[in-house]
């Protein structure tokens, strides 16, 4: 394990979040908060911390994969803890728990709050807990192997560690080009997406943040009602945003190149079929509490957009919505988007490739010496990603079942503790009951609030990255 | 430049390695899907699984955006039939290893009618630079540039040379010769020759001359220069072949060991003058019954390194003056280089330089472009031969006024067909080839030089 070169890395992880910082500091300025101070304060421990941390760098600048899941899993860790600082300084959210649950919620593009008041923090805290959101959703690696020359084919190790989906693939040869045009992509929506919120009248604040939390499919907004006051406009113009970020970006580049039909690729005809049943069927269900075909569709569509992309955004109270309807939202919450985007969940890919290998074990059995494939798109899926799909879903489930256990000792209901680990570990931010869209997570105790951090973090890493913490041969040299 | 490399072997791997630059975007294909992986992972390039004759898999790995295609399969049907489609799926050079001596022997038809680039033959390559190095014993390594009117020597300082204690500078007025020191390599280290640089016994000393005045300078300096009348090969195989082919005319004789006795009928068939011994190389009684140690020349060039290397390490000790041993395995190079081997051939190596120096050579550059391009001493010192244009930063420039980045040698001025040793004065002009050695690695333009 090469950990003078995880130490190097994560100086500079520390470093850019000082430059993260300097957004929500320019926030504070332009409203002449008191909160600069401490937005001054954190950015200077980040860069003194960071530059100690990178001060030398190491001759041996290879990593391995194994090295990039470390990275990846730490700088996470580290990047939430001094995220957390602001909150705490400033006294907005004075226990240590609440700032990191809040941070981590941010950075895993979650959205589950301990706030009860979103409204009574300083425009500089919603601005970094949005913004933390936007940095989150693509990866703080990627976008640091974008823009610093890490040399070496190593990257891509820190890029699969960090990026979702069973199989992680360059759309060009260079990582960092690859990176770049990710983060392009991503950059440019969220520009279109701010400028078409503008339009339905929000002004420039709550316009960004919104766009930030949309795009890293998050979902924490400014209002204590979360967006249950917008027009259908903006509602409408954040459920397609909502929609397209949970798509993955390598489509967009192929669209972009002309390669209309590999961009339409399996996962996201699966996706896109997925999202249109769960609405038909909830807006049916649904249609006697509104009584108006119209807005049922648009309260269901953006729920399920916003549930499904994992980012958690509310209009309604879909708490109070018949059971059947409830059982949908619950149950995308685990399907999750496409691999490859900025959402949670256990993505639409994974989910092909078990169904396909339960058919293929069916089939198995009724002709036991048949060679069979999964193939998607006509592509054979090599065996090694099978396996790890299927080693993926039983950690997903393990960790699911302990979170559960250990939540459970809080004596709520079982829908409250499901839900709010279902939830945390989707990355969507709601849950159903006590942890409903108008309820939030600060009542919970302390053990059960590091469970969900824990959680928040597996979920957006995927797991690996968080458990190879826990293997004893890590820390061996 | 967009590459397209099919076929991830030794070769294949080297040239990903080699032709990784900055703004080469690189996508290999193999059927190997391991393979493809751990490259792509290696080098920070794309990786395609397939068949890389298939139009779907070229179209996947971006043939329509390719500049250039280089099928190194182990296959050369599969090789010509990916240049072929590549040629018509997209509009891009191709390039294809042919190493089978029938195809060989008609490379420029297939050139022409496939419309490819180049056609490359490792074992006819090797072949080539062992004729060379026979045909001037005292080196270890022969390059030329300029279609042979300059030589780049390569040779390992005898103890008790004339030459040790003397420095660079003190070379022409001792020796009157009229040649240039470009590198010398000592202990692991490379140097870049300047003028008080002060020669060691054992150091490995690379010059630049025409053909004549490294003759004259190695006689100066004691070398002998024993031409080669007998050479003994072991092993039968394809460089063997070629090498028969190559030193036909020159009345050397030629002996080659072969186990196999089928080929050994191949090769006493196709070439009558040379003698044929049926044995096993690899037995000491068999090579000294055959001469080894009075033969002016041992090759061991058998499929296997580590018989190659003892081979050559036996014939040595038996009082052999000059071997020259074959290794396919490139990764241990620094190792083998330890060993104290008279002269080392790695066909992988100078397959992927040809084709490197020919990549570099295409990129259109101001100015000038790469002709030809040697790696002097392997990952830390090439050599390269620009052309100069009217509007080159250098031209029309005395050689004292340029303003030269560290480790650059102007090694060699090519006029009118003559060669000419750079002085201060010396102007360049336009027209004129110049052969720049230095540190500086992936040199593509004549303006690389300048700080």
């Amino acid at each position: 394990m090469n950990f003078k070169m995880i130490r190097y890395t994560i100086g500079f992880i520390l470093i850019f979040e000082a430059l993260f910082m300097c957004i929500p500091a320019l926030t504070a300025l332009i409203y002449s908060e008191r909160a600069i101070w401490s937005w001054l304060i954190c950015i200077t421990l980040c860069l003194i911390t960071g530059k100690l941390l990178a001060l030398k760098k190491p001759q041996n600048t290879t990593l391995y994969a194994k090295e990039g899941y470390l990275i990846v899993a730490l700088s996470w860790i580290v990047l939430s803890l001094f995220g957390a600082f602001p909150f705490i300084i400033s006294g907005a959210i004075p226990s240590f728990i609440d700032a990191l649950f809040e941070t981590v919620s941010g950075f895993t593009t979650t959205g589950s709050s301990i706030l009860s008041d979103v409204e009574s923090l300083p425009r500089s805290m919603l601005m970094w807990r949005s913004f933390s959101h936007w940095v989150g959703g693509m990866g703080v690696l990627v976008f640091i192997i974008a823009f610093l020359p890490l040399s070496g084919g190593n990257n891509m190790h820190l890029m699969k560690a960090e990026s979702t989906g069973p199989s992680v693939n360059k759309i060009v040869p260079r990582v960092k080009k690859t990176a770049l045009i990710l983060y392009t992509i991503y950059f440019s929506f969220t520009i279109v997406e701010f400028i078409l919120l503008l339009f339905g009248g929000l002004d420039a604040f709550e316009a960004i943040n919104i766009a930030f939390a949309t795009a890293g499919t998050g979902g924490f907004a400014i209002h204590n009602n979360s967006l249950g006051d917008y027009s259908s406009y903006l509602q409408i113009v954040i459920t397609v945003f909502m929609l397209l970020f949970s798509i993955n970006f390598g489509s967009y580049f192929l669209l972009f190149t002309g390669k209309i039909k590999e961009s339409f690729n399996c996962e996201v005809r699966c996706f896109l079929l997925i999202f249109i049943t769960a609405v038909s069927c909830i807006s049916i269900n649904i249609y006697n509490m509104y009584g108006n075909l119209g807005e049922a569709i648009r309260n269901s569509a953006f729920t399920v957009s916003s549930i499904i992309s994992t980012t958690g955004f509310s209009t309604v109270d879909f708490d109070k919505w018949p059971e059947f309807s409830q059982t949908i939202v619950v149950l995308v919450m685990f399907t999750g988007s496409c691999a490859g985007s900025t959402a949670g969940g256990i993505k639409i890919s994974r989910i092909l490739i078990l169904i396909k290998g339960i058919s293929k074990e069916l089939l198995s059995m009724i002709h036991p010496n048949q060679i069979k494939k999964i193939t998607i798109d006509k592509k054979t899926i090599e065996h090694e990603t099978v396996r790890s799909v299927n080693v993926y879903i039983v950690c997903y489930l393990l960790i699911f079942t302990a979170s559960i256990i250990i939540v459970s000792f809080e004596d709520y209901d079982l829908i409250t503790n499901f839900t709010a680990v279902a939830s945390n570990l989707n990355n969507v931010g709601p849950g159903l009951a006590k942890v409903g869209p108008t309820c939030n997570f600060g009542f919970l105790s302390v053990p059960t609030k590091l469970v969900l951090i824990f959680d928040m973090l597996a979920g957006r890493l995927e797991l690996y990255p968080m458990l190879i913490l826990f293997n004893r041969h890590t820390w061996k040299k | 430049m967009n590459i397209i490399i099919v076929g991830c072997g030794k070769v294949g791997q080297t040239l990903a390695e080699q032709l990784n630059e900055n703004d080469n975007n690189i996508t290999v294909i193999d059927t190997n899907a391991n393979l493809v992986h751990a490259i792509a992972h290696r080098y920070d390039i794309m990786g395609v699984v397939g068949n890389g004759a298939i139009h779907s898999i070229q179209h996947e790995a971006g043939i329509e955006k390719a500049d250039l295609l280089i099928a190194v399969t182990n296959s050369d049907e599969l090789n010509m039939l990916c240049c072929l489609i590549a040629k018509k799926a997209g509009n891009c050079q191709t390039i294809a290893r042919i190493r089978n001596p029938e195809y060989s022997s008609e490379a420029p038809f297939l050139k022409e009618e496939l419309g490819l680039a180049m056609v490359i033959n490792p074992e006819f390559a090797a072949a080539n630079e062992i004729s060379r190095i026979i045909n001037f014993s005292s080196a270890i390594k022969i390059e030329t540039f300029s279609k042979g009117r300059v030589e780049l020597l390569k040779f390992r300082l005898p103890e008790g040379s004339p030459l040790v204690n003397i420095s660079v500078k003190e070379i022409i007025s001792k020796l009157h010769c009229n040649v240039l020191v470009c590198t010398i390599e000592r202990d692991d280290e490379a140097y870049i020759a300047n003028g008080d640089f002060v020669f060691k016994e054992k150091d490995i000393i690379s010059i630049i001359a025409s053909h004549k005045n490294a003759t004259a300078f190695f006689r100066k300096i004691k070398h002998k220069v024993t031409p080669v009348k007998d050479i003994i090969i072991v092993g039968g195989g394809e460089i063997s072949h070629y090498l028969c082919a190559l030193l036909e005319k020159t009345g050397q004789s030629i002996k080659i060991i072969e186990k196999n006795e089928k080929r050994c009928d191949e090769i006493a068939s196709t070439w009558p003058d040379v003698t044929v011994i049926h044995g096993d190389g690899v037995e000491k009684e068999l090579l000294l019954e055959q001469g080894i140690a009075d033969t002016d020349a041992f090759l061991s060039l058998t499929n296997l390194d580590e018989e190659n290397i003892l081979l050559s390490l036996f014939a040595q000790s038996v009082g052999c003056k000059k071997t020259i041993t074959k290794i396919n395995r490139i990764d241990f190079d620094g190792v083998v280089q330890k060993l104290d081997l008279n002269s080392t051939i790695y066909p992988k190596h100078i397959t992927s330089d040809i084709i490197v120096s020919y990549v570099r050579a295409t990129k259109n550059t101001i100015g000038s472009n790469v002709e030809t391009l040697y790696s002097v001493i392997k990952g830390k010192v090439e050599a390269a031969e620009f052309i100069i244009k009217e509007n080159s930063p250098v031209a029309g420039k005395a050689i004292l006024d340029l303003n030269l980045k560290k480790h650059v040698l102007i090694a060699a001025i090519l006029r009118d067909r003559k060669m000419l040793i750079p002085r201060g004065g010396d102007i360049i002009q336009p027209g004129d080839s110049v052969v720049i050695v230095s540190k500086l690695l992936g040199m593509q333009d004549i303006s690389d030089i300048l700080v």
